[in-house]
């Protein structure tokens, strides 16, 4: 008797039965040679290795020597830019570890908006570590906890070794300048660093809270256009909307009116079109009387909206929504310059600036409910008809700002936009933590002598993940000196000999060529809670990849 | 053991292969409208593949605009030279050139020397801010003088249209444009002059109305001929004037009260014709349409009606003729009437159009351009809003610089004498830089069928000897004195290449790295 076939039943569900030429029946099995599955050490190891290849490509971007990637997007769209998080989210990658990356860089971003690319090069970092000790046949969670454990010791020291910037206020507006300098040293507008940097700053400066210690974000606006060069940039005290005036032949700045103070603004989330009921209803009309009271509603309406604007005593109006042609033209022929279609978000923030009410009816219009502001007015562009509109604020408790960035491409107009949005970020992080760290991976070297200290200290295998930990955070100040043309290892045992000498923490990679190598003297400074959050997420990430044992990638779809 | 973690069809560049993608575009690009640069440069005749239409231009943005390029750095550029179009409007092909003439110096720094591209950008940045600075002392302002400003735009207007089509009639374009630009008051919004093309006769016959053009015709059986014209100028519904109040239904049950209704309507229309003719006018210009009723009603009151004038040409004969844009009719106090002394109809070619001349405040104005064919037109409509475009950027920053590669070559010895004293690698960035702008006058002499490399060195020895006005004399193939020969070029102009130009290259000078994604296949599968 025939032995049973111990062939592999194929997964069934996907199959569909078709017909030969002749009619005889066979069955087809979709897609089951796209199942693969990866399991035990060699996932592990082509994990690592992915991990390996993308934090290779943004390596590069790493210090104010970095160099920037070209991202062309499906439709050929150019992103041109350094910033490690906007890289890796356009790049299209694949594999699932490499995603893996790539939220990291995003979960960093959102919470601490700066140093997104260290914190990829770190967890790289480690996993090539720990693949080593998996070679030699320690167990992944092993080294899972042993890194754990050195990252709390990196961060117990990094905590011993900050400089609270606060204590002194006429020093801190300094110190806040220089690390939103750091910041934007590898990125494109270092071209005009200090503008960029003072931009930041007083931006935050301008719009936070000193009580809570908090920088509302919503309040900074930033806007950019192309045309002109990075140097025209400026920091806008109000905002700025992509809109001009309603009818061309309104005037193309608002002063404020004699014998006041400020311009008077009216902001009104109501159209000035006939109304439209919200209830589904139907007018009928029967008799001609009606229509021509009809008629003659809809035109008191309109003077009415107008006379309404007018009693408050608004010398602008900002509306959210259209105008009626007739609107538009008494609105003029009253003298009452008006914006329409102001976005919801504009509209706040012009509320917030010039301290007024957004007002939903004409009826509740009144004059506590404008906004002030010290003017209105337009700005050109270039030959096109291009416009703005510039709310300029006046003396108001709340503050909005908007940064108008300008560049000759719109490559350089949109990195310059990130690298701004950086900058900011670094700020708030010392407003609300005023503790700084060293860069120029400072703060990494002396992460690393004493995680390597500790080691010795510990029992068992923890020493190696200790000792694996130490060599992963030199990984940061030895890409910084090869991306600056430097020689890493002798630049690393410099750094390290002189560190522990002079028990301090402020010796950093010089990779601007200045001829010193303290931090401190060059001001290049981090936050604290960055640099911390770098070590916490990297850990935290390596730990997840380093307990998958198993993948199984189901077969995709052909498209 | 490798592990592929892009996506299918993802390719990569990276480090020098990625840097030489960047170049090698870049520099394609700026070769290719290189030709056209100056005023014995070349056009180029572009055919579009999907349809039959052909453009003969000169005009770098133009030409880059409409070839489709794939490469990134090339783009890049494009959108370079598409920025100063929108801003400037002329220094498309300058602006291109120079950068790539900047990135083909990178390059060889980088390739032979090994020296590290942030160091070329520091370099580069060292350069840029001397040049700059050398142009700035040498701009020369002469707004206060009217006499002489008129003059500096004349002049700038000629150098800009010497490389132009136009450049047969470049004194004739250049009075022209200078004062179209001076009736627009320092306003820099070119929508306010229209050009309007007409088929046949000569470019020569080409001008600047004294009045004002709007290419519409008055209603049927109204005079053609209206003198003292009071204008008021509408943008209302005269079709039929809808109850605008939404959901609003007629509902009647007889034909009698559809036929009362009518009336109604029509009482309407009358009445506000009549609200009109309150304002004591005699020609009524409207954006939309008017029918037949109204315009009837209109001939009667001896009001001259003109229908669908669009956005713009209410807007500009808003602006030529002084009155406001009107909606509603309810106030004839304060509202201002245009006024203009005589309009007439008036044919040109075979077009008809209504000439408004005597204007009161003649803020807007229209220019007639003739040509023999529709490619010549275009392109002199191109090369005219250039000048245009140069010309109201020089009414607000009324700085002037030297043409004929004179500017270039101060900025290069200002350049050259940073690198002096600048230590390190980067100087011989900085050297690049100057070497780099001095290729725009080699570049000229080159199009003109000169020998480049004696002439620019003649002229450099000139301007580094001191001689801070010697430029190219391309007509005549020798040095000259720009000033002299009138050759001038708005300051805004040559600051915003040279800034422009820098950051480009910077930008491309940056990367190490390419990654183009899937291109998307609109949907097909696979």
């Amino acid at each position: 008797m025939a032995q049973p076939r111990t062939m592999d039943m194929p997964d069934l569900s996907n199959a569909i039965v078709a017909q030969d030429e002749m009619g005889r029946p066979f069955i087809i099995v979709r897609d089951q040679g796209n199942k693969q599955r990866q399991h035990g050490l060699e996932a592990k190891k082509s994990h690592i290795l992915a991990a390996r290849s993308v934090a290779s490509i943004i390596k590069t971007s790493l210090g104010p020597r970095g160099l920037d990637k070209i991202l062309i997007s499906p439709d050929g769209e150019i992103t041109i830019t350094n910033d490690g998080a906007t890289i890796l989210s356009q790049m299209e990658l694949e594999n699932e570890v490499a995603k893996l990356l790539v939220q990291l860089s995003k979960s960093q971003d959102d919470e601490i908006g700066d140093g997104t690319t260290g914190v990829v090069v770190l967890a790289s970092a480690l996993l090539d570590q720990a693949l080593e000790l998996i070679e030699k046949g320690i167990h992944p969670i092993k080294i899972a906890n042993g890194f754990d454990e050195a990252a709390k010791v990196a961060i117990r020291k990094l905590e011993g070794s900050t400089d609270d910037v606060a204590l002194n206020k006429s020093e801190f507006h300094e110190y806040l300048f220089k690390a939103a300098k750091t910041s934007l040293g590898s990125k494109i507008v270092s071209k005009t660093h200090d503008k960029f940097a003072n931009m930041a700053v007083d931006a935050v400066t301008a719009v936070m809270d000193e009580e809570r210690k908090d920088v509302q974000f919503d309040l900074i606006k930033l806007e950019g256009r192309v045309g002109g060069s990075l140097e025209e940039s400026s920091l806008i005290n109000g905002v700025i909307i992509d809109k001009d005036f309603s009818h061309p032949q309104m005037p193309k700045q608002v002063l404020p009116k004699e014998g006041e103070t400020g311009v008077k603004v009216a902001i009104l989330t109501c159209p000035f079109e006939p109304p439209k009921p919200k209830t589904k209803h139907k007018l009928d009309i029967s008799s001609v009387e009606e229509y021509q009271k009809l008629q003659n509603y809809e035109q008191d309406k309109f003077k009415e909206m107008i006379q309404y604007v007018k009693d408050s005593g608004a010398d602008v109006v900002i509306c959210q929504w259209g105008f009626d042609d007739e609107a538009n033209h008494l609105l003029l022929q009253n003298k009452l310059p008006a914006v329409r279609w102001v976005g919801g978000q504009e509209l706040e923030l012009i509320a917030i600036a010039t301290e007024g009410r957004i007002v939903p009816r004409f009826q509740d219009l009144s004059k506590e409910k404008l906004g002030t502001c010290k003017r209105v007015y337009e700005v050109e562009f270039g030959t096109t008809r291009d416009r703005m509109l510039v709310v300029e604020q006046g003396a108001t408790n709340s503050k909005t700002v908007t940064c108008f960035i300008r560049g000759s491409n719109k490559m350089i107009v949109d990195e310059a936009k990130r690298a701004l949005h950086d900058s900011l970020c670094v700020v708030r992080n010392l407003v609300k933590d005023s503790r700084v760290v060293y860069g120029g991976g400072a703060a990494e070297v002396t992460m690393s002598i004493a995680v390597s200290e500790e080691a010795d200290r510990q029992k068992g295998i923890d020493q190696y993940a200790f000792r694996a930990f130490a060599q992963a955070l030199d990984t940061i100040p030895m890409t910084l000196a090869e991306n600056s043309g430097l020689d890493p290892i002798e630049t690393l045992t410099t750094l390290k000999s002189k560190q522990i000498k002079e028990h301090t923490s402020v010796f950093g990679v010089d990779c601007l060529g200045k001829g010193s190598n303290n931090m401190k003297e060059l001001f290049v400074v981090d936050p604290f809670i960055g640099k911390k959050q770098q070590i916490l997420l990297a850990t935290q990430l390596c730990r997840m990849i380093l307990k998958i044992d198993n993948v199984i990638i189901s077969g995709k779809d052909a498209y | 053991m490798s592990v592929q973690i892009f996506g299918d069809q993802v390719v990569e560049e990276r480090g020098e292969n990625a840097r030489m993608s960047a170049f090698v575009g870049a520099i394609a690009v700026a070769d290719l409208v290189k030709s056209t640069l100056g005023p014995k440069g070349m056009d180029k005749l572009l055919q579009s593949a999907s349809s039959d239409q052909s453009i003969v231009t000169n005009d770098g943005a133009t030409i880059l605009k409409s070839i489709p390029l794939d490469n990134p750095a090339a783009k890049v550029l494009v959108n370079l030279s598409k920025v100063q179009d929108d801003e400037i409007g002329d220094g498309t092909t300058s602006v291109t050139v120079l950068s790539g003439e900047l990135l083909r110096e990178a390059e060889k720094l980088i390739e032979q020397s090994k020296i590290h591209p942030q160091t070329v950008i520091e370099g580069y940045r060292i350069a840029s801010r001397a040049a700059l600075k050398a142009l700035e002392e040498v701009a020369v302002d002469n707004s206060k003088d009217p006499v002489k400003f008129r003059d500096d735009l004349v002049k700038i207007a000629k150098t800009t249209l010497s490389s132009k089509i136009l450049s047969q009639d470049k004194e004739q374009f250049a009075e022209l444009a200078t004062e179209a630009i001076l009736r627009l008051k320092g306003n820099t919004n070119l929508e306010h002059i229209q050009i309007i093309k007409i088929l046949g006769g000569n470019l020569e016959d080409s001008f600047l109305d004294d009045g004002f053009l709007l290419a519409k015709k008055f209603g049927t059986n109204q005079p053609k001929r209206v003198e003292n014209a009071k204008i008021l100028i509408a943008n209302t519904g005269l079709d039929s004037d809808k109850v605008k109040i939404f959901g609003t239904k007629f509902k009647s049950n007889s034909t009698s009260g559809i036929a009362q209704l009518e009336r109604a309507e029509r009482e309407r229309m009358k009445g506000k014709v009549e609200k009109i003719s309150k304002f004591g006018i005699n020609t009524f210009v409207n954006r939309q349409l008017i029918y037949d009723y109204p315009e009837q009603l209109f001939s009667d009151k001896g009001i001259n009606s003109v229908e669908h004038a669009d956005f713009e040409g209410v807007e500009r004969l808003a602006l030529a003729t002084g009155g406001d844009v009107v909606s509603t009719f309810d106030d004839p106090e304060h509202c201002r009437l245009g006024e203009c002394d005589l309009i007439e109809e008036i044919v040109i070619g075979e077009e008809t159009f209504l000439r408004f001349s005597g204007c009161k405040v003649r803020e807007a104005c229209s220019i007639v351009l003739r040509g023999a064919t529709l490619q010549v037109l275009d392109e002199a409509e191109r090369s005219l809003h250039d000048a245009l475009g140069v010309l109201s950027q020089t009414t607000r920053e009324p700085r002037t610089v030297l043409g004929g590669g004179c500017a270039e070559m101060v900025m290069s010895r200002a350049v050259d004498t940073a690198a002096q004293s600048t230590d390190g690698k980067r100087a011989m960035a900085v050297e690049a830089f100057a070497r780099a702008l001095r290729q725009l006058p080699t570049i000229l002499a080159d199009n003109a069928g000169l020998d480049s490399g004696e002439l620019v060195t003649r002229l450099r020895a000139a301007a580094y000897g001191g001689l801070s006005s010697a430029g190219l004399d391309l007509t005549r193939g020798e040095l000259g004195d720009m000033r002299e020969l009138g050759i001038v070029e708005s300051f805004t102009l040559k600051r915003a290449v040279v800034r422009a130009a820098a950051e480009a290259s910077e930008v491309l000078l940056r990367v190490d790295h390419v990654v183009r994604a899937r291109p998307r296949t609109a949907g097909r599968a696979q």
